[in-house]
């Protein structure tokens, strides 16, 4: 059993009680909700004649089924339009704060809670989205939840839930040049499997994490489910320290001063115990594309897709479904499949360094003939932020299609979607069969970076043969 | 107890955009959700989807195999499967939201060991008329001459066999534990 570490120390402080049957109540300190999950929580809420408890600790956005071309109200499509007024009406009827389309702080709801500082360390945050687990990156304890579960929160602000196990996650040295926080999780995932998770919070530390900005540590622990770990997280450090500060919910002046007091104290101490640890070697591992139908099923972009022999016998069936539904053979060479629509945005990788690495390498290049490639940011606060700096422009002049914010073509449940057989290169974090609105559509995921590459010569390539440099570098 | 036909779906990391494919989730109750139910692998396999098979109508056990409800937080997955006619399932390991949310439903997820479910999906298919029984007091799923030892974790098995799968109502109960510690809580004290 895990003790000492971040995720011991912030489960007993927010332990309320423990519950007959075993399970405990854990107090939520940041609810986030949206207009997907949320409906029938309210409606049940109501059923009960249940007031929510702690308004002011809910925070709504809308992000799943907004157009990312025309946002005008009421939406082309009735349901979409039907799920925000319904969004509207629940945060007004109960006094929660709803950050809406055009209010310059609308986005995907793992976007704008770390923009806006309401998710900072030692907190445990909960969603009905499973990549509620991206807060971790701020050393909270955040995981998704669904809308029985959202009512629980409205009704009394806490949940039953039981104690995971604590996997550490070693990472030593550096990523390399053009290797991405995308690259390592799925480079994770591909090696641990998508299930060993189940049942564990991941803690990812050792250098290369420290060398991490929040925004990659962000799309680490964003894919900490992808890999069955509900929650995912990285100890609080300067760099945290240093995101929050001057943010819009951060605190200010003294309480600043007591905050990373009592932040610094949250991390795994030296004497922490963990309930296994699995070591990775950050220079060892290339940019990392998936080319089957599950995040595990990933191989690095100089490797060929993997023969039944090389597999375990327990991934073959699943193996021989992906070289069926993607029209993939066993032995080829990943590099040099040919994409159709290149996707740059979602929770994972809408953030602004993720445009920039986007742009760096689509500035002053083409997308190539026949393909549609867009790009959609994150949040209204990552499209200003970018447009400031010109990405927009870049991106434009390249071929792409700049884009409002929103969930897009990561889940097509807007009007964002692949057509019949077409095949993506997407920066999201799943290529499940059908996941980008077409029960036949393919999904190769991969960094903003390799995306654009994607993008500029039509199939899937290795960014770093690009002569393509950050700027930093 | 859930007593009922079973029909087996096979296949390890079934996720839950397969169980219920998200443009199916615009909607602002869970109602319509049945029919909808494995949309895409049933239009895939044309009429072939045990889904969708005579046979297996008003069936209410299914028999999965590893990381069944992968993916997705979504409860309308475990909402689809019940309101299909699902009131039990019964696999090698399911997802843990996706556990969740059947328990939050009543639904019970039973497991057994990878060998075990074989020998069970065998002889489900066998005869899709037989009747099966999940026993969650002698924790046995059985059906003509074949029965089977299964798992089910003891705090949700606490609350199927009481009736107390709903939380909510002990969780409000709380009130006076929740605001101490919520006044613990730094964050919610200026630090």
């Amino acid at each position: 059993m895990s003790s000492g570490t971040l995720y011991d120390k912030v489960w007993d402080l927010h332990r309320v009680a423990d519950l007959p049957g075993g399970s405990t109540q854990l107090f939520i300190g940041l609810h986030l909700i949206h207009e997907v999950t949320s409906p029938q929580a309210f409606a049940a809420l109501e059923d009960k004649g249940l007031a929510v408890r702690c308004p002011q600790r809910t925070v709504a956005t809308v992000d799943h089924i907004v157009p990312t071309t025309s946002q005008a109200r009421p939406f082309a499509d009735p349901l979409a339009e039907e799920m925000l007024s319904t969004l509207e009406r629940n945060c007004s009827n109960h006094g929660i704060t709803l950050h809406g389309l055009g209010s310059g702080r609308q986005g995907i709801v793992h976007v704008i809670a770390p923009e806006l500082g309401l998710t900072q360390p030692g907190m445990t945050v909960a969603c009905g989205d499973s990549h509620t687990s991206t807060h971790g990156a701020f050393g909270a304890i955040a995981f998704g939840i669904g809308t029985s579960q959202v009512r629980d929160v409205l009704a009394s602000q806490s949940l039953a839930m039981n104690k995971l196990k604590v996997r550490r996650i070693w990472v030593e040295n550096k990523l390399s040049p053009g290797v991405f926080a995308k690259d390592l999780i799925l480079h994770v995932i591909r090696s641990l499997g998508v299930k060993a998770g189940v049942g564990h919070a991941y803690e990812f530390a050792g250098p290369a994490i420290e060398a991490l900005s929040m925004e990659e540590r962000m799309t680490l622990c964003n894919m900490a489910i992808e890999g069955g770990a509900r929650c995912g997280y990285v100890n609080p450090d300067q760099t945290t320290f240093d995101y929050l500060h001057g943010r819009a919910e951060a605190p200010t002046a003294e309480a600043w001063d007591r905050a990373l007091t009592w932040w610094r104290s949250l991390a795994s101490g030296a004497d922490a115990r963990f309930d296994d640890e699995v070591r990775f070697d950050a220079a060892t591992i290339a940019p990392t594309v998936t080319w089957g139908i599950t995040p595990g099923q990933g191989i690095g972009v100089d490797e060929t897709v993997p023969t039944p022999e090389q597999l375990d016998p327990a991934d073959r069936p699943i193996a021989e479904e992906a070289y069926r539904y993607m029209d993939l053979a066993p032995g080829q060479a990943i590099a040099g499949v040919p994409v159709d629509v290149c996707f740059i945005g979602s929770c994972t990788n809408g953030r602004l360094s993720d445009l920039q690495a986007a742009a760096a390498v689509a500035k002053g290049r083409h997308v190539a003939s026949g393909i549609r490639a867009f790009v959609v940011p994150g949040s209204e606060q990552v499209a200003r932020a970018a447009e400031a700096e010109g990405l927009d422009a870049v991106f434009r002049e390249a071929g792409f299609e700049w884009r409002e914010p929103g969930c897009s073509m990561c889940l097509a449940m807007n009007p964002d979607r692949l057509e019949g057989r077409q095949i993506s290169a997407s920066s999201s974090n799943r290529n499940f069969k059908g996941r980008q609105g077409s029960a036949s559509g393919r999904t190769l995921l991969m960094s903003p970076a390799m995306v654009a590459a994607a993008a500029i010569t039509g199939q899937v390539r290795d960014v770093r043969q690009l002569n393509w440099m950050t700027s930093d570098d | 107890m859930v007593r009922g036909r079973a029909l087996v779906l096979r296949g390890d990391d079934i996720d839950t955009d397969r169980i219920i494919p998200a443009r199916f989730l615009k909607c602002v109750s869970f109602e319509a959700l049945g029919a909808q139910a494995f949309a895409d692998d049933r239009q895939e396999l044309a009429g072939r989807h045990p889904f969708d098979q005579s046979v297996h109508a008003g069936a209410s056990i299914l028999v999965v195999n590893d990381n069944f409800g992968c993916g997705s937080s979504r409860e309308h997955a475990p909402q689809a499967l019940m309101r299909w006619g699902i009131r039990a399932l019964v696999g090698v390991s399911f997802a843990e939201i996706f556990y969740g949310n059947c328990l939050a439903l009543g639904i019970p997820c039973a497991t057994a060991a990878s060998q075990q479910i074989s020998l069970l999906q065998d002889a489900v298919a066998a005869d899709p008329s037989e009747n099966w029984l999940l026993d969650l007091n002698g924790l046995t799923f059985s059906g003509g001459s074949v029965s089977e030892p299964i798992q089910v974790a003891s705090g949700a098995l606490d609350m199927l066999r009481s009736g107390q799968w709903d939380a909510t109502g002990q969780l409000v109960a709380r009130d006076d534990e929740l605001t101490r510690t919520m006044d613990n809580l730094p964050y919610l004290r200026g630090f």
